[in-house]
């Protein structure tokens, strides 16, 4: 099957049908593996144990920006080639990247109490990935408000395209500002700042977290699907006995 | 003592993460069987669409699920 077979649905459905056990699978191995690393990982110099919180923020960070970028490349999907398997591939990103994000907000605020004393400051860096929560929140609403699906779609892609503007800020919101949120120490200019013992469970971790938001995202696509062909026929339904 | 003191929120962000894992699979899953058996109540009205599959197909996706 060519990718570009996959813009049909129904040939979608059946890749989706096939992929998302693999996809599951792979991620419930790399679970297990990144657990057992995560949790004989050595404590860090100056942080102790709450290091391995990182296993969970980084990735929830991660895959929060990831969802919005999906989104992003859905919307022009949308706007640009009209395309119906855009739309649904962006309402299925909205909740996923939302838990995501929730997640990288709670247990970033679970590792600042300990270490800065606090769960929350406004700082450039905590408020932009609040915003980005707000704007998934937002475009949920949007989705639900709106009954027309072809309606909802292009409000929600104008909306993502105006929210894409807050990826680059959380990404250098900590080189522009003064924030107490650290700076980069993964994806920089220079390589990894952080010690492999730390740094090789993160990206079995993050390995992980990514396998299971494409088999949640591919699981949501397929369910969005039988959702509009359930709708397609309630009006057919409803044509017939009016 | 400062390593205990820590143990519960490194233990509560596992939690949360977990619980997200988890709540993202029961959510996935409830909405595909929701989604089959409107599907298979429809199917069995004879509503169906021009291009569907032979009956009983659903069933057996739903079975399969």
């Amino acid at each position: 099957m060519a990718i570009a077979d996959l813009a049909n649905p129904t040939h979608f459905l059946k890749f989706a049908n096939r992929a998302i056990p693999v996809l599951g699978g792979l991620a419930s191995i790399a679970f297990a593996f990144g657990i057992n690393q995560a949790i004989n990982s050595p404590d860090d110099y100056q942080q102790g144990a709450t290091v391995k919180i990182m296993y969970l923020h980084v990735p929830g960070a991660w895959l929060g920006m990831l969802g919005w970028g999906v989104m992003t490349v859905a919307a022009l999907g949308t706007l640009v080639w009209r395309h119906p398997l855009a739309d649904v591939a962006a309402k299925a990103a909205a909740p996923i990247g939302a838990a995501f994000t929730l997640m990288c907000l709670v247990t970033g605020s679970l590792w600042g109490r300990p270490m800065w004393g606090t769960y929350w400051v406004w700082d450039a860096r905590l408020t932009s990935v609040l915003l980005l929560f707000l704007l998934y929140l937002g475009v949920i609403a949007l989705w639900r408000t709106v009954e027309d699906p072809s309606r909802a779609a292009r409000a929600a892609a104008v909306l993502t395209l105006v929210g894409a503007v807050d990826l680059p800020i959380i990404k250098f919101s900590v080189d522009w500002w003064n924030t107490l949120h650290q700076p980069a120490s993964v994806f920089r200019m220079g390589g990894p700042t952080i010690d492999p013992a730390l740094l090789v469970p993160l990206f079995v971790m993050t390995t992980a977290f990514t396998l299971a938001f494409f088999a949640f995202l591919l699981a949501a696509m397929r369910n969005e699907i039988l959702r509009r062909r359930v709708r397609t026929l309630q009006l057919m339904q409803a044509g017939a006995v009016s | 003592m400062e390593a205990a003191t820590h143990t519960g929120f490194i233990v509560a962000a596992y939690a949360f993460a977990f619980g997200v894992v988890g709540g993202l699979t029961a959510w996935v899953m409830a909405d595909y069987r929701a989604q089959l058996r409107k599907l298979t109540a429809l199917e069995k009205r004879g509503i169906v669409r021009r291009s569907a599959p032979p009956a009983g197909t659903i069933e057996q996706a739903k079975e399969n699920a």
